[in-house]
């Protein structure tokens, strides 16, 4: 069961929810039919609740909003990227576990 | 940190790590199974399994290894995330590390797996997930209508290849040698589709273009003249096999001369209570089945190693 902490990122609320944002975000573009990406899952909801209130956390699903997908040029899932202040501060392409993408993290916090 | 005192661990959560998990649990032994990153192994993956005897009608990668999951832990098998850190196998009981786990074991299995091999190139670094995969089957997905390479010549680069023609307007595949290694029957059905092509003799020299964040196109030279081309592409697929994932343990168990662990006696490896199964001692057969198999005689070798010292 997904963290209720796990935003859910679309097209449309991205600009607002992840650009500007006052916090740094995170973003994992996944989708449904993508097995490492669902292995990834439980890290994402275990670094949405360690880092509530100072990073935003959420997913954005590349099969439903083309666009973001488009702008940021991912063509391979999993990959997580932060943002800072509505631009690309670290990203990590393919399966981590939580502690290296708390290091990257803890850079911007 | 915490320490766990086990007969049977388990390292490795794929068809060879569950069976051996599954047969340990019913042996009544409680194996502590350590699943890594990509947890499930290659099968994780894959879509359809058509050859895992059993399913009349194939069954999702995915899916068979959720189930052999289920199996595993109905019997008591304790299944935990988290990626080993170390390991000492020096003296027994065996020491393995695992984020703030510290477990102490009789015997150790290895079912640690193969991951895909890349060519080493800084640029196709740079491009990993935008637009240099290694996973057909997660990434074909983004090139519907994009012509696209493959780079290998054995019987994964050419399922890839194939798999491909499904989204891609036009795959081609880059091959060293004159000729590919691959199946009889795969390189027919490979080269009888009207979208597949090949670039005989030709190794990747860059690929293009880091600067501009996505992959544009890719250099290819031909090892007979000598000439260089570069041809447009939007996704390039590595597929040049896979190598054994042993780095945990050094150089403290036999290897042969291409890294795998050398097993003999069933699963037995050069240190006593050590056994190995599945990918990590295999690049000959490699399939879900042998995995399977080879988990479920390193189990079996397992409980009758813990017998004869009296446990």
């Amino acid at each position: 069961m997904a963290s209720d902490k796990v935003t859910t990122f679309t097209d449309g609320n991205f600009d607002t929810n992840v650009l500007q944002a006052t916090t740094p975000v995170l973003v994992d573009f996944w989708a449904e039919w993508c097995g490492p990406c669902r292995a990834l899952g439980p890290t994402i909801d275990a670094l949405a609740e360690a880092n509530e209130g100072r990073v935003s956390v959420g997913k954005l699903n590349v099969d439903e909003n083309p666009a973001i997908t488009m702008k940021y040029m991912v063509r391979g899932i999993p990959t997580v990227i932060l943002f800072k202040g509505g631009e690309i501060v670290e990203q990590i392409v393919g399966l981590a576990d939580q502690a290296e993408f708390q290091k990257k993290l803890d850079k911007y916090l | 940190m915490a320490t766990r005192t086990r007969d049977v661990t388990v390292i490795g959560s794929g068809p060879a790590g569950l069976t051996a998990a599954l047969y340990s649990a019913r042996a009544n032994l409680k194996p502590l199974v350590i699943e890594g990153l990509e947890a499930g192994g290659q099968l994780m993956l894959t879509t359809a399994v058509e050859n895992f005897p059993g399913f009349t009608d194939g069954i999702m990668g995915p899916d068979l290894m959720a189930a052999m999951r289920g199996q595993a832990e109905r019997f008591g098998a304790e299944i935990v995330r988290g990626n080993v850190t170390s390991v000492d196998l020096s003296a027994r009981p065996f020491v393995i590390v695992a984020g703030d786990d510290r477990i102490e074991t009789q015997t150790l299995i290895i079912a640690t797996g193969a991951s895909a091999k890349l060519l080493g190139l800084p640029s196709e670094r740079a491009l990993m997930g935008h637009g240099v995969s290694t996973c057909a089957t997660c990434d074909g997905f983004f090139f519907r209508g994009k012509p696209i390479a493959v780079v290998g010549g054995g019987d994964s680069a050419l399922e890839e290849a194939i798999f491909l023609t499904r989204f891609a307007s036009t795959v081609t595949v880059v091959h060293r040698r004159d000729a590919f290694r691959a199946s009889k029957i795969m390189q027919d059905k490979a080269l009888a589709n009207s979208k597949i092509s090949v670039e005989w003799d030709s190794e990747v020299v860059e690929m293009l273009d880091p600067t501009h964040g996505a992959v544009t196109g890719i250099v290819l030279r031909n090892l007979k003249t000598g000439a260089e081309k570069t041809l447009a592409v939007d996704g390039i697929f590595v597929a040049i096999g896979h190598t054994p994932n042993t780095t945990l343990f050094g150089d403290s168990l036999e290897t042969d001369g291409t890294g795998y662990l050398v097993t003999h006696d069933g699963s037995r490896t050069s240190i006593d209570g050590v056994f190995a199964c599945g990918d990590v001692q295999d690049h000959v057969y490699r399939q879900a089945i042998t995995a399977a198999g080879s988990g479920c005689m390193a189990a079996l070798d397992a409980e009758r190693f813990l017998e004869a010292q009296g446990h």
